[in-house]
């Protein structure tokens, strides 16, 4: 099992998305932005936080147009899993990978901070470790996190069910308290808060590693 | 050839960013402010050629890279 993790100019949570996936028994490898293609044998791809191209233009459009990305999306429409955190479902958003964009939060401000998250969809590979419903911390920390998408398609997410998760309590004006969103196909998974900071309980807390864990089960049948 | 791009957030949209400077100028005493958004100006050197084709190679790369039209509409100036 093998995860390319995709490193941008600015990434700052790569090598932590790394170690996440190699406790959960994926081989890590890193893929620099400027390569055109995924090494062979990757089963997901990983779009780690940070702030890819210092949120020029918008966060995460830049990324999205990387040689990289083409690769990414060529990956998703084969069917591939591919797994974007904060920085990484910015780049998803732009890609057009899923539905919507992140706005600035609509306090202003940059949080940073764990937050109780409530599991939405467990028909995922992401996401079938959990009960639906269940509370689970991940920290978040983010400028840009206030997730916005017209009537229909958040009716559409609904009706599909395919918010992975939401926030509790919302803490940046998201539309519908959405925290996470799945792919139509269900194999790509876009979320603003952090599940790889939250692997070890030095970290306070190992609700994180639960996701890895799905993410290892399903490579496993597959 | 110059084409300048105006990229606004779509009417509807909370512009957060905004509010936040109505505010700014009501603190400072200026009255009667109803609303506030805020966009940006994207200005572009362009090689002199067909003015047409320039604007249809704009409205291209707005629509690629230059505004997120999820959440922005944009409008271009070709001088």
């Amino acid at each position: 099992m093998r995860a390319a993790v995709i490193v941008f100019p600015g990434s700052n949570c790569d090598r932590d998305l790394a170690v996440a996936f190699r406790a959960a028994g994926v081989e890590p490898v890193m893929v620099w932005h400027k390569d055109t293609a995924l090494p062979d044998g990757i089963d997901i791809v990983g779009l780690p936080g940070g702030f890819s191209f210092g949120d020029y233009l918008r966060c995460g459009a830049i990324a999205a147009r990387s040689p990289i990305c083409r690769a990414v999306v060529a990956h998703a429409e084969r069917g591939g899993m591919v797994l974007g955190i904060c920085n990484g479902f910015q780049v998803l958003l732009e890609a057009e990978l899923l539905p919507g964009a992140l706005m600035r939060n609509a306090g202003l401000k940059f949080l940073c901070k764990p937050t109780v998250l409530r599991v939405g969809t467990t028909d995922s590979p992401f996401t079938g470790g959990f009960e639906r419903g269940a509370e689970v911390t991940f920290p978040i920390a983010h400028h840009d996190g206030n997730y916005f998408a017209d009537p229909d398609t958040l009716a559409r997410l609904e009706g599909e069910d395919r918010i992975a998760f939401r926030y509790a309590e919302n803490p940046n004006g998201s539309a519908g308290d959405i925290a996470g969103i799945v792919s139509e196909n269900r194999r790509v998974l876009g979320l603003m808060p952090h599940p790889e900071r939250a692997i070890d309980p030095l970290q306070g807390g190992t609700d994180g590693a639960v996701l890895f864990a799905a993410v290892a089960g399903a490579l496993q049948v597959a | 050839m110059k084409a300048v791009v105006h990229v606004m957030l779509k009417p509807g949209v909370l512009d957060p960013q905004g509010e936040a400077v109505r505010h700014a100028l009501g603190a400072l005493g200026f009255g009667g402010v109803e609303g506030v958004r805020q966009g940006k100006v994207i200005e572009l050197d362009l090689a002199d050629g067909d003015t047409a084709e320039a604007e249809a190679q704009v409205r291209r790369m707005c629509e690629k890279l230059l505004a997120n039209t999820v959440i922005e509409s944009y409008r271009i100036e070709i001088a």
